[in-house]
């Protein structure tokens, strides 16, 4: 539980190794989704935003969902939360839509052994 | 390993943020080290424990659950109006959020996988028995269940029964073995 074993833990891990939650369970199945996530709350403690704006977001990227015809679709949650970050990031000024989708597809058409 | 376009997106936008000032690689690294360790169910676990043992506890907690928090320091969040909801002979609790993921963090860690997908959110109101059972928890005939709905104003943690088996634990054991989902209302601790 000590702070200074939690700096050994390499978050950097393959998904295979990512360090099971107290009870037992994977709390992000791959590393993007809890880099994701500690982006919202610290994002949330810096001040960027009340968690309660974030959350009715969320609610209505997941509304937008269930509502849709892709309800027979697999649930990705992390992708919603995603959305859902972005989204109010991009209402609030902070990070445009179109910068973030425009550094993303200019990330993932980088060559291989090219992304360090 | 081809990387998805979730994960190139998530990537651009720590790199944006960072280039902003608004973050630090390790603010994030810390925060995933925070969640993955300090903050689970093994928090609520000992506020049950210790609710079954300290009657005047168990009368506080019930009364304002966000102060015990407080008191006891626990990290995580999520918990600024925690209202803690008793099993007893008549009744049974079940926890759900139908509108997104609200939970309360500091007590419970994060949310199961299951209690954010669309089938727990939609069915748990409309047939909580069933999904009990699909859980394994089949409830005596007459026993009431309480579904409640958390949101982003108000979360909930049901506080369990105590196995009569377990009376003369330590609040140390008797924590060990209170499980989340006794804790969500989907499981009923059993003896032993």
């Amino acid at each position: 539980m000590a702070d200074e074993s939690g700096q050994d833990l390499n978050i950097d891990l393959p998904e295979q190794l990512q360090p099971p939650m107290a009870n037992g369970e994977v709390l992000f199945e791959e590393p993007w989704q809890g880099r994701v996530f500690a982006m919202a709350v610290g994002l949330h403690e810096a001040g960027a935003f009340a968690w309660s704006e974030f959350q009715n977001t969320l609610i209505e990227v997941v509304g937008e969902w269930d509502r849709s015809d892709l309800i027979d679709q697999p649930y990705l949650y992390y992708e919603h939360f995603q959305a859902a970050l972005g989204r109010l990031l991009d209402r609030k000024g902070i990070v445009s839509t179109a910068a973030l989708n425009n550094l993303a597809d200019q990330l993932a058409a980088r060559p291989h052994g090219h992304d360090h | 390993m081809e990387k998805s376009p979730a994960e190139s997106r998530a990537e651009a936008l720590e790199s944006l943020l960072i280039e902003k000032g608004l973050l630090t690689a390790e603010v994030v690294d810390d925060l995933i080290v925070r969640y993955n360790e300090r903050v689970g169910p093994m928090n609520g676990a000992l506020l049950v424990a210790k609710a079954w043992q300290d009657d005047v506890f168990k009368q506080r907690l019930l009364a304002d659950g966000s102060a015990m928090v407080d008191e006891f320091g626990f990290e995580g969040g999520q918990v600024e109006k925690l209202v803690v909801v008793q099993n007893t002979d008549e009744v049974h609790n079940l926890v759900v959020c139908t509108l997104c993921s609200c939970y309360p963090w500091a007590v419970l860690g994060l949310p199961p996988k299951w209690y954010k997908d669309p089938a727990y959110r939609s069915r748990v109101v409309r047939e909580p028995r069933a999904v009990l059972a699909e859980f394994g928890t089949v409830l005596p005939e007459g026993k009431q269940v309480a579904v409640w709905d958390s949101s982003a104003e108000v979360r909930y943690m049901v506080l369990p029964q105590m196995p009569g088996e377990w009376a003369g634990l330590s609040e140390e054991e008797l924590a060990s073995r209170v499980s989340r989902d006794s804790m969500i209302g989907v499981e009923v601790l059993a003896g032993g």
